[in-house]
Order: structure tokens, then sequence, then C-alpha cells
């Protein structure tokens, strides 16, 4: 852990996590006003001491809004980034281990087809025919995520097995099996951990994004997507509605993505060494 | 005057001393030799007259180039003088080339970054720069893209860029190690008509004595940043003074000491081995063609032997290995260790793979770095049917390191925690540890600086009279082979072209194939201490 903590921006980078995280767990539990019930009365109103970042059109309690809206942001992104690094990395390993081959051609082909469309059309149509809910929203982005994750295992895999390390494990008898997993997945999660927080902020984004068209969580559910796509008939009105989910998206991502740096040199030994 | 002048030049790196008082001087029309193993600060010496040296480096004393200062220079003249005034030649050809583009784009850059000329002469002139370089533009054009050619018209192009533009001094910072004995013989020849027929001065830094001493006209021997002995390299080399650079000279032609005798039993057998390979060109449609590396190859090695494979990159070699190691299944013949053969039915006999193990050449790829030293070295129990487990298990990674003159706490190390010398003695412990009868060393000492070299060869000749092993080397570095195997085999495009007792092979080669081999390997003059 204190290792952790040398990089001079994991700090930054855990803290903002550890909020946002946070706040998503706490409202589990307690939320300063109920997000479902409105309060028209109260609609609009400026940050003040009752309400810290003020409230909503229609009366709602931002920041209660937004501790709820980060449980499905983060849960979203999550499950999402879960999906496509179970499916995606296996997939990987096993194309680079039989390169050439036909499952090779096939997984790589199929991910070809996946990346050729627009991900978030994908997502609409999931959404359209599944009907708008947060888990459709989830699967479509996680289906997004395999190939990203399965092209960039194999193509850091395929480097590894020309390594004399693996010829010598083969010479030691190991199947191909035991050698991506001893050998390479120890020697890609590197590039996994940058590449699953990139993909962390990004799911954000896209739930956001899917939201915001409004086919992503559904109200009553907060999501920060949706807060700032109802937000912007007004903007020019109650600029605050904008501006404070604008802000927990963008801090959210930088925190993840400042972590992700951290944690990948923690894992590295030789940057370990380097600091200590 | 000296063409370059460098006087008691000191250098710090964030507060690290690397150099302490260095001087030398390079004549015009003449080759300094800048000889150390590595660590030594010969390439920082290098690159502090080409001032460029890493962050937070500090430099003291005095570098001129005919006359210019060069530590007082401004980064605008030093940019006018890198590559206009200095040449420079790196170790790697394979990455010292944009692979991107043209050779003759990239020769021309050199000119066009310092002359102000129409891109149509630079060209001219970059097709001169080559032919001086002797890659005529008649069978090389400059459109040629660098993966199109050998390692060797490689380093000619790497030349022509750093001769292009005249330059007073050239630097070639090991120009021929990566390369085999043909080609480096023909760069160094190369090198030697440049400076003769250009008047320049090289400065030719190495690890091995014997490749600079037929060039070199001065030498510089360092060590730990510190000039150790310098002079005209002739009288030097007769008279060498510091015990560092006899050590030096030993270690460049040395000879480790075998008692144990062959047996006459037969260990390996090698058949009629063909090994062809397939390739579509031009994707899944394409017409399929068939190359074969390794054809019909067949040889024994008795129990005991240590057996020389030797033959430039691309002859087979390695493919002849991982055939016998059963990595690659043979199309035609068989490979039978101790009578059993290594692959039955597509299937690897794990019996015969228990009994051979393999050191590869790159002590820096051969470790997985996540992995700390005991789980390494240990690997091979994979193919033990009970692999020791505990106390057990500890004493024998204990006993392996120790035999390889490593210590037994070393075990819970990181590899890049060790040196180059030392991985390489822990690819031999791990190869050790489950008492393999045959050793495949792959190149294994030929990444390795000439004294560690020597330790390393050393410490396999002891390890083979101790344990009765059996090696089957394989190199491209005839001193190497001749050195500690007994018998030769000279492999050329796939196929065996000579072989025999060591001795006889290098001293009176029969085909022309190992003659061009044993003449263009370099050699310390005869007459040397």
């Amino acid at each position: 852990m204190k290792g952790l903590l040398h990089n001079r921006s994991t700090l930054p980078g855990a803290l903002l996590t550890v909020v946002f995280a946070g706040a998503a767990l706490i409202s589990l539990f307690w939320v300063p006003y109920d997000t479902t019930v409105l309060n028209i009365a109260d609609r609009m109103k400026l940050p003040s001491l009752a309400h810290p970042f003020g409230t909503d059109q229609f009366g709602r309690d931002i920041l209660s809004m937004l501790m709820v809206g980060a449980r499905t942001s983060i849960a979203v992104a999550l499950v999402a980034v879960g999906i496509g690094m179970l499916a995606g990395v296996p997939l990987g390993l096993a194309a680079a281990a039989r390169k050439g081959s036909l499952p090779d051609e096939i997984i790589m082909r199929t991910n070809d087809l996946v990346f050729a469309f627009p991900s978030l059309l994908i997502a609409v149509m999931i959404t359209a025919v599944f009907g708008a809910s947060a888990l459709n929203a989830i699967i479509a982005i996680g289906i997004f995520n395999i190939p990203v994750f399965a092209r960039l295992t194999r193509g850091a895999a395929l480097t590894l097995w020309s390594r004399e390390y693996v010829m010598a494990a083969r010479v030691a008898g190991k199947g191909a099996a035991r050698i991506s997993l001893e050998h390479i997945l120890p020697n890609v999660t590197n590039l996994l951990i940058v590449q699953g927080t990139i993909q962390f902020s990004l799911g954000i984004l896209a739930e956001a994004g899917l939201s915001y068209v409004g086919l992503g969580a559904q109200p009553p559910t907060a999501s920060w997507g949706r807060m700032l796509a109802d937000s912007q008939t007004m903007i020019s009105l109650a600029p605050h509605l904008a501006i404070f989910p604008g802000m927990a998206i963008l801090l959210t991502v930088l925190g993840l993505n400042l972590l992700g740096d951290g944690l990948r040199d923690l894992l590295d030994p030789k940057l370990r060494r380097a600091r200590t | 005057m000296s063409l370059l002048e460098i006087e008691g030049l000191s250098l710090e790196i964030h507060g690290e001393p690397i150099l302490k008082d260095v001087s030398m001087q390079v004549e015009p029309g003449r080759v300094l030799g800048v000889i150390g193993e590595s660590g030594s600060g010969k390439s920082m010496t290098a690159f502090g007259v080409l001032q460029l040296l890493p962050n937070g480096s500090q430099c003291r004393g005095c570098i001129s180039l005919a006359g210019q200062d060069i530590l007082t220079a401004s980064e605008k003249d030093l940019c006018a003088m890198r590559g206009r005034d200095i040449g420079m030649v790196f170790q790697e050809p394979m990455t010292a080339l944009n692979p991107l583009q043209t050779i003759g784009a990239q020769v021309a850059e050199t000119i066009l970054v310092h002359e102000n000329v129409p891109k149509s002469e630079a060209f001219e002139r970059a097709a001169d720069a080559l032919r001086r370089a002797e890659l005529p533009p008649e069978r090389f054009p400059l459109s040629r893209y660098p993966h199109e050619l050998s390692g060797g018209q490689r380093q000619r192009v790497v030349i022509a860029m750093a001769i292009a533009l005249r330059p007073k001094l050239l630097i070639a910072d090991e120009p021929t190690t990566a390369l085999d004995v043909t080609t480096q013989a023909q760069i160094l020849d190369l090198l030697k008509r440049l400076v003769a027929g250009e008047g320049m001065g090289l400065m030719l830094i190495s690890h091995d004595l014997a490749v600079v001493a037929d060039l070199a006209d001065d030498l510089v021997i360092m060590r730990s940043g510190e000039v150790v002995e310098s002079g005209p390299a002739h009288g030097l080399f007769r008279n060498l003074q510091h015990p560092y650079s006899r050590a030096l000279l030993e270690a460049s032609g040395h000879v480790p000491e075998r008692s144990g005798a062959a047996q006459d039993k037969a260990l390996l057998k090698v058949r009629n081995v063909i090994r062809e390979y397939q390739s579509h060109s031009h994707g899944w449609w394409g017409r399929t063609t068939h190359v074969r590396a390794v054809d019909n190859v067949s040889f024994e090695i008795r129990k005991g032997e240590s057996l020389g494979l030797v033959g430039e990159s691309g002859c087979g070699k390695s493919t002849l290995t991982r055939a016998i190691l059963g990595l690659e299944e043979i199309q035609g013949g068989e490979i039978l260790l101790g009578g059993t053969p290594v692959v039955s039915h597509h299937r690897v006999n794990r019996d015969v793979r228990r009994r051979m193990q393999v050191v590869f050449q790159d002590p820096y790829g051969s470790f997985n770095p996540r992995w700390r030293v005991d789980r390494l070295i240990t690997e091979p129990f994979h193919l033990m049917d009970s692999p020791p487990f505990g106390a057990e298990r500890e004493a024998a990674v204990a006993e392996a390191l120790e035999s390889v003159g490593l210590s037994a706490a070393d075990s819970r190390k990181f590899i890049h925690e060790f040196s180059g010398g030392q991985r390489q003695r822990i690819a031999i412990a791990r190869a050790l540890i489950i008492k393999p009868d045959l050793i495949i060393l792959d190149e294994a000492v030929s990444a390795l600086d000439v004294s560690v070299r020597a330790q390393v060869l050393d410490l396999l000749a002891g390890l083979a009279d101790r344990f009765g092993l059996t090696y089957l080397f394989i190199s491209h570095d005839l001193s190497v082979v001749r050195s500690i195997t007994e018998r030769v085999l000279v492999m050329k495009s796939g196929q065996i072209v000579e072989e025999g007792p060591t001795d006889r092979v290098f001293d009176k080669p029969q085909h022309a194939y190992t003659k061009q081999l044993v003449a263009a390997a370099p050699v310390l003059p005869a007459d040397v201490a």
C-alpha cells in the first residue's frame, strides 16, 4: 500500500475514486433527500446550506441525485468492463496461443465484425429490442468491451510467445493453456489494467450518453447522463443543473485514470524496485 | 593537432560518477579502438563527444573537435555539428533504421538537415554515399525499404548515413556485435577502407579485443569509467601492463580446461532430418510454398561429448534446435535420444524431454520478469512425475544455484536484479535442475562480454566434468566453439557441409564455406604477449 502512494498521481486518483465509490455506497443506505419525491416549490434553487449543490427543475436535491447517479454509473461501467475482460482476455489468449489456426481466425474476424458497428448504434438497437433499462445498457456496453480486450490481449500475447522464457517453458513440457496462464497473462496485466481504467471511464461516458438519449437508466433511477440531458433546456436559467453532473463525470474519469497508472506501476516488479 | 581531443573528461549523471578523468585522441586517417566491458563507460564517452547524454548529466574537462570546444558549444552549434562533422554508427542495424522510410530517404535526410539543397541533389548524394558504403544503387535502389535488406546491408546503410556529409570523425559503437562473422569481416574491411580513403578519424568501440586488434592504430582500454591503458596498438598489444588489460586479452582467446572424455555410446542420433515450412503468400487464397530450413541432416552426439554446430544466422541451426527439443515436428527422418524417439505419434515423449534442456542466447528475454528466481529455475520440475517440494525443493534450488556460482539467497530475487552474466548462470541453473543428459546451448554466450563469456565457458566446462553432461553448442562465433568443443559441424542453407574434430576443421578446412568462415573470424595478432 505504501508503494501505491509513491507514485505522485496515485494519491489524488485514489482519493477521487474513494469519494465517488463512497458516495455510491452511502447512497444505498442514506441520502440527504429522497430522490423520488418531487418538491416543485423548491425547484431550481441555487446551492445553499440546505441543498449544497442546489435543486433541479423538480425540486430534487442535486447532491442526493449525484450520489444515486454514482451508483448507477459505477455499477454499469464496472459490470461492462467485467464482461469485456472476462470474455475478451481468454479469447485473446486463446487466439494468440493458436496463432494462424482456425479458432484464431474465427475469434479475430468476429472481433472485426463487432468493431465494424458503431457502438452507440448497437446499444440503441439492443435497447430498442429489449427495452431501455440500465441492465440492457450494461450488456450493450459490455459486448463492445469484449473485442477491445481480446485484440489487446492477443497483440501483447503474440510478442510474448516469441520470448525465450516461453520457449523454456515449452521445453519444460508445459502446454499452451498453462503457459498462457503462468507466463502470458501476468505479463499483460499491466496493459489490461490501463486499458481497464480507460474502458471504465468510457463505460461511464457511454452510460451517460445512453441515458442522455433516454436509453439507459429510466426515471426515477437517477443517472449522471440523464441529469445532464434533463438540464440542457435550462442551461442558461440554471447552469448548476449541468455543471455538477458534468463535474462528477469528469472527476471520476480523471480519478480512475490516475489510479490505473499507479496500479500499473505497482504491479511491475522492475518499477517497484526503482521506487523503493 | 589531433582531430578529436578528450582531456580529463569527467561525467556525473545525477551526482553518480560515470567517467573519471578520461583522456584520448583521435588523429585524422587513424583508427582509435576503445575497449572495455559493458559499463566501462566507453559508450558514454562517445555520447559525451556528441553531447547526447541522458538528462542530469554533468561534464567536466575538455572535448575539442578540430579545435572547437564541444562542452561550451550551444545546442544550435551542436546540432549543426552532429551528422556533419561527426558521424555515428550504432550497434543494432535492425533498429537503427526507420522501417517506414526508404533507405534513400534516410540517407538523404542527413544531407537535407544540414544543407540547403534541392531534394534531387540530396538523393544524388545519398546514392553516392551508399556507393561509398559499397551498396551500389544499381543493385540496391534508393527506393528499397530496410526490411528488404540483410543485417549487414542495413549496417551499410547506417554507415552511408554517417558518412554522407564526409564527417571528420566517425564513431562506431560495437558496429559488428550483432552481425555474423563473415558479415563482420566485411563491415570491418569497409570501415578500414573508408578511413584510409577519406582521411576520417574513426573511434571504434568494442568489448572484443580481437575485433579491434586488426583495425586499430591506437588503443584505449577502459574499466569502470577510467582509462587503464592507452597507446599505439602495435606496441601496446605486445606489452600490456595493466592486469585488467591482460585479463581482457586472455579472455578473448580463453580456452577452458576439460578433463572428462567422451564415451563411445551415442546419446543423440539425428538421422536424415527434414524440416519444411509451409507459407502462404498473399493471405488465405495465395499459393502455398515450401521452405526447407533443415535439409537431410544427420549426426550423432556421443555421451559426454561437446559438439559444436556453426553457421550464419538463417542457416537452419535454430530450427534444428527446436526440432531436437521437440518444439516443432519434423517432416522426415528421426531424432533419437538414447534410442527413444523425441516425438512419437505427434506427441513429445516426456521421458526424452526430461533428459534434455536448453540455454538460450538472450539473458534478458529468457526469464519471466514477474517470477522470482526459485520459481524460474524450478520450471523444468514440471517434467517430473513427482517433483520435490518443501525442504527438498529448496535444497534442489540451492544446489543448482551454488553449482553455477550463485548463492542460495539469490532464490528470492527477481531477475532484473542480476547482470547479464549472472542471468546466463541462472539459465544454466534452470537447465541443470532436473539433471539432464544433454544441454543444448543456443548461442548461450554470444550476448556476453568477453571476460564474462570466459567465466561462463569455464563454468560450463566444469559442470560438464562434474555431472557428465553432453553439450550441443550452437554458435556463429568460431572462437567460442573452438575453445569448448571436441567435434564440430558446419551448417549452411540447412545442410551440414563439413564435420570433424574441431582442431582439424578449423586448421585445415575442406569445404569452401568453412574456409570462408575461418578466414573471416577476427584473430588477435599471433605475437601478442
